[in-house]
């Protein structure tokens, strides 16, 4: 009983630390628990592998860094995917604080697989105002970029000569860690019938499920275990197709995560012990 | 250990540390840390939105004599008389121009999305059924739940009888799926501080491959 | 009348045509949807001199104060500095401009947010309670989501992860979708409430 008690009282910086540790420890030496693929992150892998080699698909930074372990692995590996399919593809950023994670992930991904700008990629920035650039992006490209992030006008892209709205481009993927990718459904898949899938926050995904439901969604990489998966899938290509596989991030931070979930259901069940204790002792 | 060569690398490192001390208590590294970034990122975001939007979307039509132009330009310039108190007023034009199409627009849309599509997907189709015991017990289950979830939120008339038992189930619905979110919150809080702890292992100290 | 009226006609006349436009697809009413699409990325963004400006107000007040003055300048040093190497000497990968928001903006904004691990687990530890038969069940489909979205969980059993779907897809859905009508139709009365000019909280004092 007594162990209970201080069990049920520690002081918050114990806790803290025993997070610290529980998240630290794994990382040193790592689990190495495989993982395993959930249907909404198969079904937008699958999607992307059997697109014609040439087809576009857009990817949307709609995130920041305050959410970056979550999101930006889901968007190196879906680039990677996307580039190593030779699937053209088209970024733009609608978070303002996100655009320049954008610059890095498409510079950093594009030396890996030797794709040249303009031609492979482009990367055409920011608009603030989201309703606008969705809507527009299903009437035409061009008006809604006249240049890319850099400045270069539109039309001087060889890519972009072909790729005029949503009918030339196959999927939009939403990256985000607030309700954008809802947006996507109500402005690109709703009016324009544009095929849209998500890469959302753990915080996300559990409220995103009725859109997988309805086929709103394509599929969906929610928390760090979609992206985990995910880079689990496109890593075993990589391998495949004889690519140096890269350091899998969202991988290992798993076994933090299995850790520290295992610590917060002792911690739950310890302040729980502690309550009921202290109930009966009322009593 | 290979300790990183980057300046850039070091200047990272020091700031997530600076960030860090707050776990003790409110301190002036913390403090700096703190308004460094508001300032860093205001000045972003005005280079952003004139390098992104203010020159391609208005500037350079205007440049290159599309006088149609003048119009967002004038609306958008309407923003700066919040800082002259005496035409502060004007300042509602362009929010007028931004709020009433975009409330147009979202009618439509959101009647579509969130609304119809939904309804659409809880309805019980018979062809469903086919497939399995299983697809018509989850398609009634379903159907009750919204159903139920939807009388919760019905405030209209009180809560008594049939009603008060058709919200209760609602509220079980609800906070099994507020339960759900909860458990996927705990892995998005803690993603964020494994993303830190890999940097400063990796990429600073060098103790595990860098990301 | 040039103070709140011809806002609110402005409203009016922008909600009804680009609501009308969904419905009745004519060229004109088109050619104006494309315009206002337009028009309307071009207006917002002169938007952030209103959030710039009033944070520039506001930390230039508080460097009279001697306690506040040189966290204030830090922004405001800060501020311009990174808006002086965006406007001046490019944005690309590689500039200064990327290098200060890779390795300034992005460490300081990541680990802000991280810090939220530390007090989540606190307050699960010290505010989880199963009070009642609410409580309980939230704990519970929490418990059992914890356990089986980790690969552990597939590994221990793969029920256990077939479970935790269930929960998202079947009883979750249904409480999200029933929250999703309920704010669909609480976005499109209030947007309708704005267009008609019911709604006015945003003309401001």
């Amino acid at each position: 009983m007594k162990i209970i008690r201080i069990l049920s009282t520690l002081d918050r910086r114990i806790i803290f630390l025993l997070v610290g540790l529980g998240i630290l420890i794994p990382l040193l030496k790592p689990l190495g628990i495989p993982e395993n693929i959930t249907p909404p992150v198969r079904d937008v892998y699958q999607f992307i592998d059997t697109l014609p080699p040439g087809s576009a698909i857009l990817l949307s930074v709609d995130y920041d860094a305050s959410v970056l372990p979550e999101v930006h692995p889901m968007f190196l590996s879906i680039l990677r995917h996307a580039m190593l399919r030779k699937v053209k593809v088209i970024g733009i950023a609608l978070n303002p604080a996100g655009v320049g994670l954008g610059v890095q992930a498409f510079d950093r991904i594009s030396k890996e697989f030797g794709k040249k700008y303009g031609e492979d990629y482009v990367y055409l920035g920011f608009k603030p105002n989201m309703a606008a650039t969705m809507l527009g992006l299903g009437e035409e490209i061009h008006k809604v970029f006249p240049t890319d992030y850099y400045g270069i006008p539109l039309d001087s892209l060889p890519m972009m000569k072909e790729i005029h709205s949503y009918r030339d481009i196959a999927l939009v993927i939403s990256f985000s860690g607030a309700n954008i990718p809802a947006l996507w459904v109500s402005y690109a898949y709703s009016r324009y019938g544009q095929k849209v899938a998500a890469g959302v926050t753990a915080v996300m995904a559990a409220d995103y499920y009725p859109f997988l439901q309805t086929g709103q969604f394509i599929g969906m990489l929610g928390g760090m275990k979609g992206a985990a998966e995910y880079e689990d899938l496109v890593n075993r290509l990589l391998q495949k197709k004889g690519y140096r596989k890269p350091m899998p991030f969202a991988i290992k931070g798993m076994d933090s995560i299995t850790v520290v979930h295992l610590l917060i259901i002792l911690f739950i069940i310890l302040g729980n012990l502690g309550y009921f204790l202290q109930k009966k002792e009322v009593k | 250990m290979h300790l990183a060569a980057d300046p850039w690398v070091w200047v990272a490192a020091i700031l997530t540390l600076f960030i860090f001390t707050f776990l003790y208590k409110d301190n002036p590294l913390y403090k700096f840390a703190e308004h460094l970034l508001v300032g860093v990122s205001a000045g972003y975001y005005l280079a952003i939105y004139w390098h992104n939007g203010v020159k391609p979307n208005i500037i350079d039509h205007l440049g290159q004599g599309q006088l149609i132009y003048l119009i967002p330009l004038i609306l958008g310039l309407m923003f700066f008389t919040i800082f002259i108190p005496k035409t502060s007023y004007m300042i509602r034009w362009p929010i007028a121009f931004l709020l009433g199409a975009g409330s147009g627009l979202s009618i439509p849309a959101t009647f579509q999305a969130n609304i119809a599509e939904q309804i659409k997907g809880t309805m019980l189709q018979p062809l469903s059924f086919y497939y399995s015991n299983a697809a018509l017990i989850n398609a009634i289950i379903l159907f009750v739940g919204v159903l139920t979830v939807l009388t919760y939120f019905f405030f209209s008339k009180e809560h008594k009888g049939a009603l008060y038992t058709t919200a209760r189930i609602g509220i079980i619905f609800l906070m099994i799926g507020f339960g759900a979110s909860f458990g996927y919150t705990v892995m998005a809080r803690v993603s964020l501080l494994i993303g830190r702890l890999q940097f400063l292992l990796g990429n600073w100290l060098g103790i595990i491959p860098s990301w | 009348m040039l103070q709140r009226k011809i806002p609110l006609f402005i409203v009016f006349l922008m909600g009804f045509l680009m609501t009308v436009q969904f419905y009745i697809p004519h060229p004109v009413s088109q050619t104006l949807y494309k315009y206002v699409l337009d028009w309307m990325n071009g207006v917002a963004s002169m938007a952030i001199v209103l959030a710039v400006g009033s944070l520039i107000m506001h930390h230039w007040r508080r460097l009279k104060k001697p306690e506040f003055a040189l966290y204030s300048a830090v922004t405001l040093v800060s501020l311009f500095f990174m808006a002086i190497l965006g406007f001046f000497f490019g944005i690309r990968e590689g500039s200064l401009f990327q290098k200060m928001f890779e390795n300034v903006q992005i460490p300081l904004q990541a680990t802000m947010f991280s810090l939220l691990a530390f007090y989540m687990a606190s307050a699960a530890y010290r505010a989880f309670r199963a009070r009642n038969l609410e409580a309980t069940l939230l704990l519970l489909s929490a418990f059992i989501l914890m356990i089986g979205i980790i690969p552990l969980g597939y590994y221990i059993h793969p029920r256990i992860s077939d479970f935790a779907l269930w929960i998202l897809n079947v009883p979750n859905l249904a409480a999200k979708r029933g929250i999703m009508i309920g704010v669909g139709l609480g976005m499109m009365a209030t947007s309708l409430k704005i267009i008609l000019g019911i709604e006015r909280n945003w003309l401001g004092g």
